[in-house]
């Protein structure tokens, strides 16, 4: 039952990523992609309807970890309590600047709201990239399965002295903003039209030689900085599709994007997030947190897990509300499809009304 | 030692107060959204059934302050999940077994509904036809009501805990869903929460029609608002105290009868037991000061006979005390004086209103008015009144609230983001009531159906009839 479980939160976590993702990503490039007022409420349409939604997957997901591996989420929230809690700043900043950008026809409120989403939108992703960087890199789990961890401390990834962010973990959050701008502008190109879907396949052909280039960069050094990584790939070879996947995604966009072909380019991005995040899930486990004190330390699936009883229960309603979840995302998406309004063409959907 | 001691209270309090500040400010929206989504059902069913425009005018009105009330809702309930983790970290290692599943469900089950309906109900109006606007309603309305239900379940099980075994880690797990889900104390806890929070959204909705009367604006509407608030209002009032209140505090009397014996302010037990009105509690002498007191009728509120013996604090070893007294015992008092008053406010309404006099009356309006803020208090109290009452366990008879937080989090830690949550609420606070002041302003009849994300936007001429 525990390996159905990290199958299922992986699921919740990668769902997450791919879709609040994009969001994130095309808030944290809205200056660059949108200037004029029209411009800004092209962005912040093709998104608007489905934000919270998106968002509703990290509450969901945090809930599911908190149920199936309560130590998990104990340990790992109050080990990583300064950054979990900004993490939570940044998301109400996020979510009023969303909310309450339109409500009054006024520059400066606009602009201020605007700045809160964007910046917020940027950090959040640093800090999920960050985040990721540290589960792969380990923590200083004591034998209780209790750590804390500074911001930062001297910046290396050596022994148990670890803070959030080092030399490592600060480039998995540069990683993981570029390849969430990505995401985002190649969603933004899919849903506009004129100078805003150019300016983001623009951006978006610009940024991928850089996430190319940290992706060919960043694996090897993870194989190095923690070797263990590599003992389930060893094991089952079928495992080294998840890497080959990463490639194929990185050469989908490239060719997609150059073919004007929006939605596949945005597809293959999905892809790339997909594939990266299974490749960490398939390194790690059975191990949720790594120590970086004694690998018997771990939180693993088996010893953070509830009980037997509380994990079949669960199962059974938990499959028939990811079904509901499932069946409002595809009616919700499939009313606000298409581009959004900037010409007469969108006036059949709800968006351009 | 003793300075050690010291800074070990000091790091449970700031904990402790960084749960009860943000828990506190969260429930000040959702209880006007749960309050509010039945009546905009009942506004969108009315609007139906007779064409008339002013109960189409009132969702409109009423869904925008729901949207603003939402949206403050959301982004103060996300911290919420995620404190179990950070703040109180033994806790959740012990008993995320249970309480994991009912916040697990509230994320599968009602957040996906809300977040997935709202936005159609908010701007998908024109789109969806009056049918499909009434259902997206209708699942936001239930959507949040199952919010509320599963938080409960938490809270009841923390109150009373139920349906659990022990694994040989010592931690707790469930041990039947179902005995979980069906907890009587969250069956009766939820009624009377639930219907504290339709008495907010009624409250507020006959004070801004009472407001809009008084002022002589939106006259049409206005009326809609006042009558659909004092029905509700009086309804809800009545019952509030009975049966649901008298139900919780029968069933806490006989679960947590030490408890009752705090709220009550009852340091001896007796028989023939008297009710405090007004007066304030002495833990040193064991007293009431300044007593008003009603003979014998605590005695038959709790067992239907003036005669029975209610069991005092005195009957109870003093660490299992709840440590905070006073508070308990005047959040109880506010409570019931407030929910007191609101059935004595709302059935004069509902008379006058019944009787064609209640528009004109101007002095009642005023009252109506003027009593917005007080559900507000009265629930807060209410909230205050079952989590102190708890203490000094986090679940109740099993962990006491000592051995619950989170060791590895320092007080300089939690008092870094306990600064950071009042200075960002306090900045959400303002403009929240700026927000809502001005949509008060605009007032009903400026509202035409909307399009997506342009609520400001001017109105098409053809639009308006």
């Amino acid at each position: 039952m525990e390996p159905l479980w990290f199958v299922l939160v992986a699921f919740m976590i990668i769902a997450y990523v791919v879709l609040d993702g994009f969001d994130l990503g095309a808030g944290a490039l809205y200056f660059v992609l949108a200037s004029t007022e029209e411009e800004r409420r092209t962005v912040i349409d093709s998104i608007g309807p489905v934000w919270n939604g998106n968002e509703v997957w990290l509450i969901a997901g945090g809930g599911t970890l908190f149920f199936a591996f309560p130590l998990l989420y104990a340990s790992a929230f109050s080990g990583f309590y300064l950054p979990l809690n900004m993490v939570l700043w940044l998301l109400v900043l996020r979510g009023i600047g969303l909310e309450f950008r339109s409500h009054i026809e006024n520059q400066i409120w606009r602009s201020l709201f605007d700045g809160f989403f964007s910046i917020s939108s940027m950090l959040l992703a640093v800090f999920f990239g960050a985040a990721l960087g540290n589960v792969v890199r380990g923590v200083p789990l004591d034998k209780n399965h209790v750590f804390f961890e500074p911001l930062w401390t001297n910046f290396l990834t050596g022994g148990s002295n670890v803070g959030i962010l080092d030399w490592y973990t600060c480039g998995t959050a540069l990683l993981a903003l570029i390849a969430l701008m990505v995401h985002g502008a190649l969603y933004v190109a899919l849903k506009s039209e004129g100078e805003v879907n150019l300016r983001a396949r623009r951006v978006a052909r610009r940024l991928l030689p850089g996430l190319t280039a940290l992706t060919a960069i960043g694996v090897p050094i993870t194989a190095i900085i923690r070797p263990q990584t590599l003992e389930n790939f060893r094991e089952h070879p079928i495992a080294w599709l998840i890497p080959l996947a990463v490639v194929a995604s990185l050469v989908a966009m490239w060719m997609f994007e150059r073919l004007a072909r929006e939605k596949a380019a945005f597809v293959a991005s999905c892809s790339y997030l997909v594939s990266m995040l299974a490749g960490a899930a398939a390194a790690l486990y059975p191990t949720l947190l790594p120590s970086r004190v004694d690998p018997a330390f771990d939180i693993t699936i088996y010893n953070s897990a509830a009980g037997p009883y509380a994990l079949r229960a669960g199962l059974i309603w938990w499959g028939l509300g990811i079904c509901l979840a499932i069946a409002y995302f595809v009616l919700v998406y499939r009313m606000f499809r298409g581009k959004v309004g900037e010409t007469p063409s969108s006036a059949e959907g709800l968006v351009g009304d | 030692m003793a300075l050690w001691r010291c800074y070990v209270d000091l790091t449970l309090f700031l904990h402790r107060i960084q749960f009860a500040f943000t828990i506190t400010f969260h429930y000040l929206f959702p209880q006007l959204t749960m309050g509010l989504a039945p009546l905009i059902v009942v506004f969108k069913t009315l609007a139906i059934r007779t064409g008339k425009p002013e109960y189409d005018e009132a969702s409109r009105f009423w869904g925008k302050i729901f949207g603003i009330n939402f949206a403050m809702g959301v982004v103060t309930g996300i911290p919420m999940e995620f404190q179990f983790g950070t703040n109180w970290a033994q806790f959740s290692r012990l008993t995320g077994g249970v309480i994991g599943q009912p916040l697990a469900m509230e994320g599968t089950f009602s957040f996906f509904l809300e977040s997935a309906f709202l936005g159609l109900f908010l701007f998908g109006e024109k789109r969806l036809g009056k049918w499909g606007h009434w259902w997206a309603a209708f699942l936001v309305f239930l959507g949040s009501w199952l919010s509320g239900f599963f938080i409960i379940v938490t809270d009841a099980w923390m109150q009373h805990p139920v349906a659990y075994t022990i694994l040989p880690d010592g931690r707790y797990s469930v041990s039947s869903f179902w005995g979980l889900l069906s907890n009587p104390w969250a069956l009766i806890q939820y009624i009377h929460t639930i219907s504290g929070a339709v008495i907010t959204g009624a409250f507020v909705v006959a004070a801004v029609g009472a407001f809009y009367l008084l002022q002589g604006q939106f006259l049409e509407q206005a009326r809609v608002f006042v009558r659909v608030g004092v029905i509700a209002g009086v309804l809800a009032s009545l019952f509030q105290v009975f049966p649901s209140g008298d139900l919780h505090g029968k069933y806490m009397a006989r679960h947590q009868p030490i408890t009752i014996a705090g709220m009550e302010g009852l340091f001896k037990s007796q028989t023939g037991a008297p009710i405090v009105i007004l007066g304030q509690p002495d833990e040193m002498h064991e007293t009431i000061d300044n007593p008003l007191v009603a003979n014998k009728v605590l005695s038959f509120l709790i067992y239907g006979t003036t005669t029975a013996e209610v069991t005092g604090l005195n009957a109870f070893p003093k660490d299992q005390w709840p440590p905070n007294i006073p508070l308990l015992y005047f959040s109880y008092h506010v409570m019931v004086g407030l929910g007191t008053i609101f059935v004595a406010v709302m059935v004069l309404a509902a008379f006058l209103l019944w009787r064609g006099q209640l528009f004109q009356t101007r002095w009642v309006l005023w009252i109506l008015m003027l009593s917005a803020p007080f559900p507000y208090i009265a629930n807060t109290a209410g909230w205050l009144t079952a989590e102190v009452g708890r203490q000094p366990w986090l679940v109740y008879g099993l962990l006491r609230t000592t051995m619950g937080y989170s060791h590895n989090v320092i007080a300089g830690n939690s008092m870094f983001t306990l600064i950071g949550y009042m200075g960002l609420y306090l900045v959400l606070g303002v403009l929240f009531l700026f927000l809502i002041q001005r949509e008060i302003g605009h007032g009903p009849a400026a509202s035409v159906p909307d399009n997506y994300l342009q609520p400001t936007d001017p109105v098409p001429v053809e639009q308006e009839v």
